[in-house]
């Protein structure tokens, strides 16, 4: 019981820090609109329908990206990490609450992106929709985790793309599958299989990353 | 040679060329190593020098009344 | 490991590089028959797949060496996981350029999405390149030695992830335009042949790597030395 309040207890924290400044949201929302935007400018006339469902997926890896970039950019600027570290609380108590609250920013992005997208580009199935939340699940345990890595690099900004997009493919084939494959149930499971896969190996070693 | 068997050869002497490659900075790096062991040969050596010297000096100071 | 029982370690494995990749480049050469469809540039066969089983047991290796020290707690394993991925990415470069080569001599086109194999090296390629930015962007120290072993725990479960998700796309995502007859069923002479290559490049691979771990010991030790002195 300990544990899942403490888990709770941080990711309230973050959403609420959050929910103050806004900053973050605002942002990943503004970026995925726009790049949608950027992206309704890139492809030809004469593309297929079913390209605009994978410039969808990588409209949302990258806004994904943003998001995560600032999930650990608060601590490092008030070395609250250091403070949270030497807590009496589990460090994979540390990595699933700011995992909850990533998770949190990503479905707000997407409540406007979605639409967007149906609005812009082709409509949006329930396949779809399942898709995005199995690979937000994903993105947010495994780019948690390379997060607390990159916020410990002198690179920061730069690594954390570079360690999450290699990662990231499976979940592009299983998002962009889903959306547009005859049999998205395959690819839905796929996701599922990742998200179950990756989310344990995150939870096991997020202690190893974040001590000193 | 006909075109297959070209790029057959250019396959394998890929691997050649980076073992090759490999064999090059490896003498680069054997010749650093010699040359830092030799500079602290010397660093020893001037030490174990200077120890010596400063030994008959304390046993020149007892003696003296 | 006393000094000269890993002295005859890598002079051992230097020995049986020598023997077996030069028999088994000798017998993929001059022994071995054509193969019946392909032809003579079947024969890429016998050194593109060895070196790209080598760059999985590479991988895994340094899987191993980083479980070992976030397990045990032992800094010593990081130098031994980082000299393996370093191995396994020289040997996975090797293999997507003589996997680009056989795709060059069978269907024309130095690169085809539908090589289920030259995609999941590329995707590996990227993955473990980043393990060096990785490595370059944080101190020295036993935190970066950590977070460089969990990096590669994730790559060697990428690996079969990512195959998964690339044969999901074949087709889908991917255009299958090319299919490599590939004879699973391999002549006894043929698989002799395999075998000995494959045995080689992984004494080789295993070879260089003692080299290149000793020449880093030994960086180390010379470090120790200077400060001692200075």
């Amino acid at each position: 019981m300990n544990y899942f309040s403490d888990v709770g207890a941080l990711a309230r924290k973050d959403l609420r820090l959050e929910l103050r400044s806004r900053d973050t949201f605002l942002s990943m929302v503004l970026f995925v609109v726009a790049t949608l935007v950027v992206f309704s400018f890139s492809l030809p006339a004469q593309t297929e329908a079913e390209a605009s469902y994978g410039l969808l997926w990588v409209a949302l890896l990258f806004t994904a990206i943003l998001g995560l970039t600032r999930a650990f950019a608060a601590e490092r600027e008030q070395r609250v990490l250091d403070g949270l570290v030497l807590a009496p609380c589990d460090r994979s108590a540390i990595w699933l609450g700011k995992a909850l609250a990533v998770v949190a920013f990503l479905a707000l992005a997407e409540l406007v992106a979605l639409p967007a997208f149906a609005l812009f580009f082709e409509p949006v199935t329930w396949e779809l929709v399942a898709a995005v939340v199995l690979a937000d699940l994903g993105l947010a345990a495994v780019g948690t985790l390379l997060a607390a890595m990159a916020a410990a690099s002198r690179a920061r900004e730069l690594l954390l793309p570079l360690l999450l997009l290699p990662l990231a493919i499976p979940i592009v084939v299983g998002g962009v599958g889903a959306s547009i494959s005859d049999d998205p149930g395959r690819f839905l499971g796929f996701l599922a299989l990742y998200d179950v896969i990756f989310a344990i190996l995150s939870w096991a070693s997020f202690e190893y990353v974040v001590t000193e | 040679m006909s075109s297959a068997e070209k790029y057959v050869t250019a396959a394998y002497l890929v691997v050649l060329t980076v073992l090759l490659a490999y064999l090059v900075i490896y003498a680069f790096k054997l010749s650093r190593l010699e040359r830092e062991v030799g500079e602290l040969a010397e660093l020893a050596r001037r030490r174990r020098d200077a120890e010596r010297t400063s030994e008959p000096e304390r046993d020149s100071e007892e003696v003296a009344p | 490991m006393s000094t000269s029982l890993r002295n005859n370690t890598a002079v051992a494995l230097a020995v049986a590089a020598f023997v077996l990749l030069l028999g088994g480049l000798a017998l993929a050469f001059y022994w071995v028959p054509d193969a019946p469809i392909e032809g003579f540039r079947q024969r890429i066969f016998y050194i593109h797949v060895p070196v790209a089983l080598t760059a999985y047991a590479c991988f895994g290796w340094a899987a191993w060496k980083a479980l070992r020290l976030l397990w045990l707690r032992d800094e010593r394993y990081d130098l031994e996981s980082y000299t393996a991925v370093h191995m396994g990415l020289i040997f996975g470069i090797l293999t997507l350029v003589t996997g680009s080569i056989w795709a060059r001599t069978s269907w024309g086109v130095w690169w085809s999405w539908g090589e289920r194999q030259l995609v999941l090296f590329l995707v590996l390629f990227l993955f473990y390149s980043a393990y060096f930015m990785l490595r370059y962007s944080v101190d020295p120290g036993p935190r970066r030695a950590r977070m460089s072993a969990v990096y590669a725990l994730f790559g060697v479960v990428l690996i079969p992830v990512s195959f998964l998700a690339i044969r999901l796309a074949e087709g889908l995502i991917h255009p299958v335009v090319f299919d490599r007859n590939v004879n699973s069923n391999l002549a006894g002479s043929q698989l002799f042949t395999f075998l000995v290559c494959f045995a080689g490049t992984l004494a080789l691979a295993a070879s260089l790597y003692v080299n290149e771990l000793t020449g880093k010991r030994v960086d180390e030790r010379l470090r120790e030395l200077r400060e001692a002195l200075t």
